[in-house]
C-alpha cells in the first residue's frame, strides 16, 4: 500500500520523503490544478528538480492537472501535460476528458490516474474512463461508505486510491458548484473553492464575522477561534436553529480503517493538503508511515495508537477528526 | 425555441406527482423530462409508476425523457438504473458517466444531463461518438463560454449533431453528498431518515445569520438559495440554445413556461427581485447575482 503525500513546494516534498512517503503529488503554478493558490505550486524548473529528487530516492511524482479545460485555454492544459510528462512525472492526475485524451495519445507511457474531480463513484463510471483512456488508478470521491469502497474494490478493473487524512470535502467532488454560486469561481473552472480573494473577516459588536463575497458564512463568539470561511462549513439558520447545516470544521481521519483498506486491496492512501506547511506534511507523513508499516506487518493485531490520533488531531481543522462518509453514521 | 420541464428534484408523494404530470400534459411544454434524479431511497414512485407517467405524457403528445440518478454509489443502484436504461421505448438522461457507459455499450442514444462535467469541445466530441443526442449545460456555464464552445463545435462539424438545452428556471442543483442534509436538519441519521424530505415539497431554506437565503436543502442535494430566472435573457439565447428547461418548483412552474414564451422577443418582461431571483451564471458573474 502506497502512502501518497501532498506538496505545495520543494521543502514540503523533501520533508514528505524524509518522513516516509512513497510518492508525492504536486501541481503547477496556474489554474490547471484544483489548488490554485497564491504562493503555492511548482514552476517548470522546480518540477524537474522535484522529479530528480524523487527518482534519486526511488519515489514517485504525481502531477495533478485536474481542472476542466476552458474553450479559450486548451493550450494551457496541454502545456501543463507536456511540462509534467517531459520533466519526469510518473503519473498524471486528470479529471477532464480533454486532458485524458491528450495525455493518453501523447504520453501513453505516463500513468493516468483519474482525479477525484472526475467524480467516478461506481463501477460503470470507472469502466467508462478505463475503456477510453486505459487508466492506472482511480481516486475515489469522499462520498462512499467503507462497505461501498470494499464492494468497488472487488470488481474494479483499475486499482483504487482513497483519501486517508486531511480537509474533508463533503460533496461529490467535481460536481459541487457552491463556490461559483457565491463567488463565480469553482474548483472545476478556477481551481479553487471559496477563493481567498473573496474572504473578509471583520470584528463587529456581534462578534468576529467571516464573509465570502459579502455573504455571512459564520459569526464567532469571543471564546471561539475564527476559521476560514469555506462555505460548506459555515453556521446558517434552518427555521429557528443556527448550526453547521452542512458540516462542522473537521478533518477526515481514516487510521482506524487501515486494516480494512489494506484487506480490500486499496493501492494507495492519499493525504490531502498541498496548501499545508512542510511541518504539517512531516507530521502527518510520519504518523501514517508508522501506521501503514505496523498494519502491513500484523494486520490482525493492528490497533490505532493514541499518540497517532493525538498527533493528527492537533493538525486537524477545528482540532477534530471524523471518518466522514466511510462511516454510515456520519451520512 | 422549445421548452422542457426538468425532473422534479423534490420528493413528492405519488398522488401529487401524478396530479402535477396530468397538468403538465396540458401545459405548453414540448418536452417533459422525469424520473428520480436525487436519491435512491425515495420509493414513493418506482419503475412501474414512472413508466405509467411516461407513457401517459407521451400519449398526450409530449416528447418524454427518463431522467436518472446523479450520484450512483452501489451495485444495487446500478442494477436498478439498468432497468431505466433498457426501458426499450424512451430516451434517457444520463447524469453520471456510469449511465453514459451503460447507454453507450448498448448503443442507445442519451441526453447528457447537467451534472456531467462537460466543459469543452473534446468532451462533446467523445459524447457524440458515444451516442449523445442532446446536451444540457452544467449550471455554472456562462453564455460567453458556450458561445466560444459552439464556434469550436461548428469548426469540427459537431454543431448539428446534438441539441443544446439550458436549465433556465428554478432553484439550481449545486451539489450532491453522501450525507442527507434534510435528515441532519431533523437530527436524524441517514439510515433512519424515514425519507423525511417528503415533508418539504419545495426543500428546506437555509439562511445566513443575517437572514439572506443562501441555499435550499433537498435530501443529499444542495440547491441555490435564489431562483434562477433567465426569462429576461431569452433574446441572448437565440442561435445558441435549442431547448429552454424549467425545473419544476411547484405547479406554478407550468404557467411560467407560458410567460417565458410570451417574452421570447423581450415583449413581456418578467418581474424579478433582488434577494429572490438570480441570473449570474449566464452573465458570467457569481451565480447568485441578479444583473440587469
Amino acid at each position: 500500500m502506497e502512502l501518497l503525500c501532498p506538496a505545495g513546494n520543494l521543502p514540503a516534498l523533501r520533508t514528505a520523503i524524509e518522513n516516509g512517503a512513497d510518492a508525492v503529488y504536486v501541481g503547477l503554478k496556474d489554474d490547471t490544478n484544483a489548488r490554485h493558490f497564491a504562493g503555492l505550486n511548482f514552476t517548470d524548473k522546480k518540477l524537474a528538480e522535484a522529479a530528480r529528487y524523487l527518482h534519486q530516492h526511488r519515489r514517485k511524482l504525481h502531477v495533478a492537472i485536474n481542472t476542466f479545460a476552458h474553450p479559450d485555454g486548451m493550450t494551457r492544459w496541454q502545456r501543463a501535460i507536456d511540462v509534467a510528462a517531459q520533466n519526469g512525472a510518473d503519473a498524471l492526475i486528470l479529471a477532464d476528458i480533454a486532458t485524458l485524451e491528450y495525455a493518453a495519445t501523447r504520453y501513453p507511457q505516463v500513468e493516468r490516474h483519474l482525479s477525484v474531480q472526475a467524480s467516478a463513484t461506481n463501477l460503470e463510471a470507472i469502466r467508462f474512463y478505463h475503456r477510453h483512456f486505459n487508466l492506472h488508478r482511480v481516486v475515489l470521491p469522499r462520498v462512499l461508505s467503507i462497505h461501498q469502497v470494499k464492494q468497488l474494490a472487488r470488481s474494479t478493473p483499475v486499482p483504487l486510491e482513497v483519501f486517508a487524512f486531511g480537509s474533508l470535502c463533503i460533496m461529490a467532488e467535481g460536481r459541487c458548484y457552491l463556490s461559483s454560486w457565491l463567488t463565480g469561481e469553482s474548483p472545476n473552472s478556477a481551481g479553487a473553492c471559496s477563493p481567498a480573494k473573496f474572504v473578509r473577516w471583520q470584528q463587529t459588536p456581534k462578534g468576529m464575522e467571516s464573509r465570502l463575497n459579502e455573504v455571512l458564512i459564520d459569526r464567532y463568539a469571543p471564546d471561539e477561534s475564527a476559521g476560514y470561511p469555506t462555505l460548506c462549513k459555515g453556521r446558517y439558520q434552518v427555521d429557528d436553529s443556527c448550526y453547521h447545516v452542512l458540516e462542522e470544521p473537521t478533518s477526515l481521519n481514516t487510521l482506524a480503517l487501515l486494516p480494512e483498506l489494506l484487506r480490500a486491496g486499496v493501492a494507495s492512501v492519499k493525504i490531502e493538503g498541498r496548501q499545508r506547511s512542510p511541518a504539517y506534511v512531516a507530521q502527518v507523513a510520519r504518523v501514517w508511515r508508522q501506521a501503514i508499516d505496523r498494519c502491513m506487518a500484523q494486520p490482525e493485531q493492528f490497533a490505532v495508537a493514541p499518540q497517532w490520533m493525538q498527533s493528527l488531531g492537533e493538525l486537524a481543522e477545528g482540532t477534530q477528526t471524523t471518518l466522514g462518509a466511510y462511516h454510515r453514521e456520519w451520512q | 425555441m422549445q421548452y422542457s420541464l426538468g425532473p422534479v428534484l423534490w420528493y413528492w408523494p405519488a398522488s401529487e406527482l401524478e396530479s402535477f404530470y396530468q397538468q403538465a400534459a396540458n401545459s405548453s411544454a414540448d418536452i417533459v423530462c422525469l424520473g428520480e434524479a436525487v436519491c435512491s431511497k425515495r420509493r414513493a414512485t418506482t419503475y412501474p409508476g414512472w413508466m405509467t407517467l411516461v407513457r401517459e405524457l407521451a400519449a398526450s403528445g409530449k416528447q418524454v425523457v427518463l431522467s436518472t440518478l446523479a450520484l450512483l454509489q452501489s451495485p444495487s443502484e446500478l442494477k436498478e438504473l439498468q432497468r431505466y436504461v433498457e426501458n426499450g421505448e424512451f430516451l434517457i438522461e444520463a447524469n453520471d458517466f456510469g449511465t453514459v457507459n451503460m447507454a453507450a455499450e448498448r448503443r442507445l442514444p442519451f441526453v447528457a444531463g447537467p451534472t456531467l462535467n462537460v466543459y469543452n469541445v473534446d468532451t462533446l466530441q467523445l459524447l457524440v461518438k458515444e451516442g449523445m443526442t442532446r446536451w444540457c449545460l452544467p449550471v455554472e456555464m456562462s453564455r460567453d463560454w458556450l458561445r466560444l464552445l459552439m464556434q469550436q463545435c461548428e469548426e469540427r462539424g459537431l454543431r448539428q449533431r446534438f441539441e443544446i438545452e439550458l436549465l433556465a428556471y428554478g432553484h439550481l442543483p449545486l451539489a450532491l453528498s453522501a450525507r442527507c442534509f434534510t435528515a441532519r436538519s431533523e437530527n436524524r441519521a441517514k439510515d433512519a431518515c424515514e425519507t423525511c424530505c417528503i415533508n418539504y415539497p419545495t426543500g428546506r431554506p437555509v439562511k445566513s445569520q443575517e437572514g439572506q437565503q443562501v441555499f435550499v436543502l433537498n435530501g443529499i442535494q444542495t440547491l441555490s438559495g435564489y431562483c434562477y430566472n433567465l426569462g429576461n435573457d431569452l433574446l441572448s439565447m437565440q442561435n445558441l440554445i435549442d431547448i429552454v428547461r424549467l425545473s419544476p418548483q411547484d405547479a406554478s412552474t407550468l404557467q411560467m413556461i407560458d410567460r417565458f414564451r410570451a417574452n421570447e422577443q423581450g415583449q413581456a418582461p418578467l418581474m424579478v427581485a433582488q434577494g429572490n431571483d438570480c441570473n449570474g451564471y449566464w452573465r458570467k458573474v457569481a451565480g447568485m447575482t441578479l444583473a440587469s
